[in-house]
């Protein structure tokens, strides 16, 4: 059910996220608090007991991501949120959640490292995202949301992957677009969670067999099957579930790469970029696992010579996903900026005349 | 159309709600606009800034490289940040706490926004009579669409309205009457 008229609203991204996630149907939040991502905590703490939903401020973040847990094996709908240096201390229950397969969402709102670093923007968690963060084979779906209003719809779509695939799915945000504020369409969501059955939660077995949730797998042969299902089960998302934008690709002589709120400066200095006949194009990652592959392989452009330039605020994380998908068919060039600097327009316009 | 505001001060002279102010109301008629502060520890005795753009299109970076306008209501944040204003920018400053001989251009507005809020009986209005000061000069969002946005965020505090709404007014005459 969507309401006609929506209405406009200013909201800080973490504020949206938070929103995002009530209308979502997130039935259960655990957090502790770290800046940049307070205002979603905040939020959180205000809103989720006016809905009658859960809302707890754990004691650490182990314990947050300990309590989605066991919030999400008995069937609720259970997210927890952090910035950088808390999402380390959350990898161990991530990997376990992967391991039982249970859905989570859990937001990054990125702040600068290593260590305790700073509290401004930052990209540098992309590897630990993508590449599992904890031990063990697995994979989390990870989303970045590149304006405030994307990262109110993605919360949507998040509680929808997590149910679907039984996994847990990041927010990959940073600490600009936590705390920018623009106007978002509230769209009020019924009904949501009834679309996916918990036939596997724990909720009580009284007149059914007992249902298991575990990670633990000690019978010879059992751990390899249960990775052979997450295999299967990633080589469909892999499939089915890549997501990226376009903008003016076709022509351009130089193709820019990047994610999130780094996505939105460089958007705005293509637009610019073209208006005095630069041939420069954008693609925008919109999951970052699973990479979209497709919109690099196997795709002959009409330009020749194109060259891509990866911008990121790390010093070269995604550059090796977009290697990895163009496999040496066109020459990636990189510009990173890391430990709480934003890349300015002007910077990347410096790198873009050095190409050309 | 793109407006690009820089907007800073010491902790506590309201230059954030400022900005919000001012969003929000750019909201109300239509346009796109972002809100960015600066978050770090520098909230008490430093200075505090906040970045507002407005526009009629999809908006790009919420950082701003160079100013369309600034409101500057304190010394260390017209020392730290009147570079970014570009060239024949609006400049509008407090200058009860900031002085400079270098800013005397056409697009320099200087009126004492502290002292005059003082005299209206409130200290903390100066932000809101440097917002009406500002308006005056550039006409980007219209004054009834901020008595617009301040009616709701001052919702079931009337005296709050009235001062705020006041304040406003005395600075669109001030800039007005120049």
């Amino acid at each position: 059910m969507v309401n006609p008229k929506p209405k406009k609203i200013l909201l800080s991204g973490n504020e949206a996220i938070a929103e995002g996630a009530i209308q979502a149907g997130c039935q259960f939040y655990a957090g502790y608090p770290i800046t940049p991502q307070n205002e979603l905590t905040a939020y959180m703490a205000k809103h989720m007991p006016e809905n009658n939903r859960i809302f707890i401020q754990s004691e650490s973040e182990t314990a947050a991501i300990n309590m989605v847990y066991g919030a999400s094996a008995a069937g609720a709908r259970a997210m927890t949120s952090s910035s950088s240096p808390g999402i380390s201390l959350k990898q161990e229950g991530i990997s376990y959640l992967a391991g039982a397969e249970l859905p989570a969402v859990i937001v990054n709102i990125m702040r600068a490292g290593p260590g305790l670093g700073n509290i401004w923007p930052s990209q540098a968690d992309y590897f630990q995202a993508t590449r599992g963060g904890g031990h063990g084979d697995y994979r989390c779906i990870v989303l970045a949301p590149s304006s405030v209003q994307e990262a109110y719809g993605q919360m949507f779509k998040a509680f929808e992957l997590a149910d679907k695939y039984r996994n847990p799915v990041m927010i990959l945000g940073d600490g600009l677009l936590g705390q920018m504020m623009e106007p978002v369409e509230i769209v009020k969501a019924e009904g949501l969670d009834a679309k996916y059955d918990k036939p596997w939660a724990v909720t009580g077995c009284k007149g059914r067999e007992r249902n298991i949730t575990k990670s633990f797998h000690m019978n010879e042969g059992d751990l390899e099957k249960a990775n052979l299902i997450l295999q299967k089960k990633y080589a469909g998302i892999q499939k089915k579930e890549q997501d990226w934008e376009e903008f003016l690709i076709k022509d351009a002589k130089i193709v820019i790469v990047a994610y999130g709120s780094m996505a939105r400066i460089a958007k705005g200095l293509v637009r610019k970029l073209r208006q005095g006949g630069m041939r420069i194009g954008l693609i925008r990652p919109v999951t970052l696992w699973p990479f979209p592959v497709k919109a690099f392989a196997n795709r002959k452009p009409k330009v020749s010579n194109r060259k891509f330039l990866v911008v990121e605020m790390s010093y070269g994380q995604m550059v090796e996903d977009v290697r990895l998908s163009l496999e040496g068919s066109s020459k990636v060039e990189f510009l990173g900026r890391s430990g709480g600097g934003v890349l300015t327009q002007a910077q990347i316009l410096r790198k873009i005349k050095a190409l050309l | 159309m793109t407006e690009r505001v820089f907007i800073a001060g010491a902790g506590g002279q309201g230059v954030m709600l400022l900005g919000k102010v001012l969003a929000t109301a750019a909201m109300k008629q239509g346009k796109s606009v972002t809100w960015l502060p600066a978050y770090g520890a520098e909230v008490r005795g430093g200075t505090a800034n906040c970045m507002v753009i407005i526009s009629d299109e999809e908006i790009g970076s919420p950082y701003i490289e160079e100013a369309d306008s600034m409101i500057i209501l304190n010394q260390p944040s017209l020392d730290k940040f009147s570079g970014i204003l570009k060239n024949k920018g609006l400049m509008v400053l407090n200058s009860t706490l900031a002085h400079s001989d270098k800013i005397n251009s056409a697009g320099t507005l200087q009126f004492p926004f502290t002292d005059l809020a003082v005299e209206q009986g409130n200290i903390k209005i100066a932000n809101m009579i440097a917002l009406g000061a500002y308006l005056a000069k550039n006409k980007v969002v219209s004054t009834d669409s901020i008595v617009e946005t301040m009616k709701e965020m001052a919702a079931g505090r009337p005296e709050l309205l009235e001062i705020n709404k006041k304040a406003l007014f005395k600075g669109v005459q001030l800039a007005d009457g120049k």
